[in-house]
């Protein structure tokens, strides 16, 4: 049995990760990615949590309410991402101020 | 012996989601790290099975591996010229991104080291899908129910992004 530190300190480096490749990026799909990270890692954290705190299915809905929104989230970016690629001809986020108003 | 192997698929998966990551966030070329994010779903997906969370790495598998990373395969193929050698994409403050995020690990694994986590002194074992679905009708029905309209109105509003100024 693998103990509850392991898998939050392996979701904690998950993190980690996308949390440099958020502030290291300037390519909007890129940024993106390390967002889904993020995301993963924090389920990984619900999902723990819910196998060896509560011992029921409490996390694993709320994980699932996660991954639902993830996707929404995912859609409504890259239509940002579409609507700036065509005014700018790029993805580079230092261009997104075109976007105000 | 049986209490080896799992460690050792625990290490596998760990290191080859942290290893996809890494290359996601920090490899250069843009298509290399689309294809480095499916590793990493697929490792979280197996870690969900090693936490007893079927119907969760089933879902998992289907919208981010089915979904999601073909969104942002769609955004990398369609944002970048391909077949030019542009997809490099550029980095800036390396140094401080890689400071604050180390920092931020350093804190969260002394955080995790230092609580007191509670057991659970039952863990419900078994198939995970009938507990799931009676928890989403019974106690979390309006959350679910809120949850479909939010996909109904980011699809109509991803729809709405991306039309031609003209179609008004």
């Amino acid at each position: 049995m693998i103990p509850l530190e392991y898998y939050l300190v392996v979701a904690s480096a998950l993190f980690s990760l996308g949390l440099y490749g958020m502030l290291t990026r300037k390519n909007a799909v890129n940024v993106l990615m390390a967002i889904e990270l993020i995301f993963n890692s924090a389920n990984i954290n619900l999902v723990a949590f819910s196998r060896f705190v509560t011992g029921d299915t409490e996390g694993q809905v709320f994980a699932l309410f996660v991954i639902a929104i993830a996707a929404c989230e995912a859609a409504v970016a890259l239509a940002i991402v579409m609507s700036l690629y065509r005014i700018t001809k790029g993805v580079s986020l230092e261009d997104a101020s075109v976007l105000k108003g | 012996m049986e209490d080896l192997a799992p460690k050792i698929i625990f290490w596998v998966f760990a290191a080859l989601m942290l290893g996809s990551a890494l290359i996601v966030v920090a490899g250069k070329n843009l298509v290399r790290s689309a294809f480095a994010l499916l590793a990493t779903f697929f490792s979280v997906a197996a870690f969900y099975v090693m936490l007893g969370a079927d119907f969760l790495a089933g879902a998992q598998v289907l919208v981010y591996v089915g979904g999601i990373l073909t969104l942002i395969l769609f955004g990398v193929m369609l944002t970048n010229r391909i077949y030019s050698l542009e997809l490099n994409t550029p980095r800036f403050q390396v140094v401080p991104g890689a400071l604050v995020s180390a920092a931020i690990f350093m804190i969260l694994v002394t955080v995790v080291r230092v609580t007191p986590w509670k057991q659970a002194s039952i863990v419900e074992e078994g198939p995970t899908t009938a507990r799931i679905g009676q928890a989403l009708m019974n106690q979390y029905v309006l959350p679910f129910e809120v949850a479909s309209v939010l996909l109904l109105i980011a699809l109509l509003g991803a729809a709405m992004l991306v039309r031609r100024r003209t179609d008004l």
